[in-house]
């Protein structure tokens, strides 16, 4: 179906977001789910980005806060712990660096094809803030 | 009635399974996704959603993809609430008849639409729906302007906010008109619920929305959605836009309860200038050129005049 044009297919055609039935999807995660091709969930925008969000876990205190003002479902957070991010559904709108609170930030945005070892290792120290 | 998903904090929140999609089309550090993912993540239940032709719709449905995990219906511009509406019809007419397949899950009915396709050109449809007493969510995404066809003013955009049909310039400050009172408009209807939200205040809003699910009839709510696009603002700054407007009080955030009773639920600790909210806004840029200062006066003005009128209203009780 899904290569078909969108003059293409018949009156009454369907395309479903799953393969098969979800038994309850408000508690089956993305992992689990049987996702078709034309969920977008299949898709990626990474080639959006100019810069993208580089992950350390090193300073994160588990706030959430990147997860849940991120507006691409791209923050991947399970058992409540921030575990990495989605780089096919970040679009590198930097939200999440700007809401992290830690000091040095958990977060910080990199050149997209900046080496994610080369940022940790450069990661800044603790800033003084000023009073 | 179906359990309310329990969110003692914003660890527990965390482990919800989104049923909204990535790799949709909204510009990036748009708040119209913030603002579905809370709301949907607020409840277990099953979903039947639709959405009014906007940018929500427009960036989400794109042939041959979808970024919705749920029942999902979009018609038109103006008629989103009544297609929502009439599922919920037929739910209930099913269920009176015994015919539901699964009649101990109890979706819940919610329908997405723009200021545009709200305050103006889907209002008889919503008036009708809150009329008739349906048991649905109306969310508008609040973004005060015709985002999706490039930046139109509606009845939602604020007095001197610079559109493509009301532009700022030599001879103009921009729009004239004040922004339309929806919430007094939608209580006034007698909905047992109608509540203002914002996405930076996500604790506020699930409560709300809770709330919303909870109680039978019609609910209005109404979402503040800062358009990094039309606001003219940097997309990493969506949330912080958002904190300026609830803090100065341009977004007061409050409840109406069964058409009189107010509740404001958000009182900054430190109210901030409107002049700081405005001028973080490429939309409001030529408010500070000296020539406009009394548009600057006359919007401090109006917020303050709203937020006496918000707190008499809820010492008063009506
Ligand atoms: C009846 C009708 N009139 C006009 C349009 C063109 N149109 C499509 S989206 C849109 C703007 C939507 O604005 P709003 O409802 O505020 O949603 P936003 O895009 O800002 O989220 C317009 C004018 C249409 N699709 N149908
Ligand atoms: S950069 Fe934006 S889209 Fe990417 S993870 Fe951060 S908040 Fe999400
Ligand atoms: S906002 Fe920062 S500290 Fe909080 S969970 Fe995300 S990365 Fe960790
Ligand atoms: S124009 Fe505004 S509302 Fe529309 S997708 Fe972009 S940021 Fe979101
Ligand atoms: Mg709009």
């Amino acid at each position: 179906m899904i290569d078909n044009g969108w003059d293409e297919f018949e009156i009454g055609a369907m395309l479903r977001s799953f393969d098969g039935a979800v038994k309850d999807i408000a508690t089956t995660l993305q992992e689990d789910r049987p996702y078709s091709k034309n969920n977008s969930f299949t898709a990626s925008v990474a080639d959006w980005r100019i810069e993208k969000p580089v992950f350390n876990k090193d300073y994160c205190i588990d706030c959430q806060f990147c997860w849940i003002y991120c507006p691409d479902i791209s923050i991947i957070s399970r058992d409540k712990k921030m575990v990495g991010i989605d780089y096919d559904h970040c679009k590198g709108c930097a939200i999440c660096v700007e809401v992290c609170p830690t000091n040095p930030k958990s977060l910080l945005m990199f050149e997209e094809k900046m080496d994610e070892d080369e940022a940790l290792a450069g990661w800044p120290e603790k800033e003084n803030k000023e009073k | 009635m179906s359990e309310m998903k329990k969110i003692k904090n914003l660890k527990e929140f965390s482990t919800s399974a989104d049923r909204f999609e990535g790799a949709n089309l909204l510009c990036p550090g748009c708040a119209h996704s913030i603002i579905v993912r809370e709301i949907l993540n607020a409840t277990n239940d099953d979903l039947i959603l639709s959405a009014s032709t906007g940018c929500l719709e427009v960036c989400t449905a794109v042939y041959p993809y979808t970024s919705w995990d749920a029942s999902w219906i979009h018609i038109g511009f103006e008629n989103g609430s009544t297609a929502v509406a009439g599922a919920e019809a037929m739910y209930k007419a099913l269920k009176r008849k015994g015919r539901l397949k699964q009649p101990d899950r109890e979706p819940k009915f919610v329908s997405f639409a723009g200021d545009g396709a709200s305050y103006d050109i889907g209002f008889q449809w919503i008036s009708g729906c809150f009329e008739r007493g349906h048991n649905i969510m109306h969310v508008v995404l609040d973004n005060e302007v015709y985002a999706n066809t490039g930046g139109q003013r509606s009845s939602s955009t604020p007095i001197g906010s610079s559109t493509t049909t009301a532009p700022a310039g030599r001879v103009s400050y921009g729009e004239k008109q004040n922004k339309k009172d929806m919430l007094a408009i939608m209580a006034a209807h007698g909905a047992p619920y109608v509540a203002q939200v914002a996405p930076n205040k996500w604790k506020d809003m699930i409560k709300k929305i809770q709330h919303g699910f909870a109680v039978e009839g019609p609910v209005f709510i109404n979402a503040m959605s800062a358009c990094t696009t039309e606001w003219k603002f940097l997309p990493e700054d969506t949330i912080a836009i958002s904190d300026l407007a609830t803090d100065s009080l341009v977004f007061p955030l409050y409840e109406i309860i069964d058409g009189t009773k107010l509740n404001i639920t958000y009182r900054p600790k430190n109210v901030i200038p409107v002049k700081d909210y405005l001028g973080a806004q490429g939309r409001f840029k030529h408010l500070f050129k000296p020539e406009n200062k009394h548009v600057l006066d006359e919007w401090q003005k109006r917020v303050d005049e709203k937020w006496e009128y918000l707190q008499r209203r809820e010492e008063a009780g009506v």
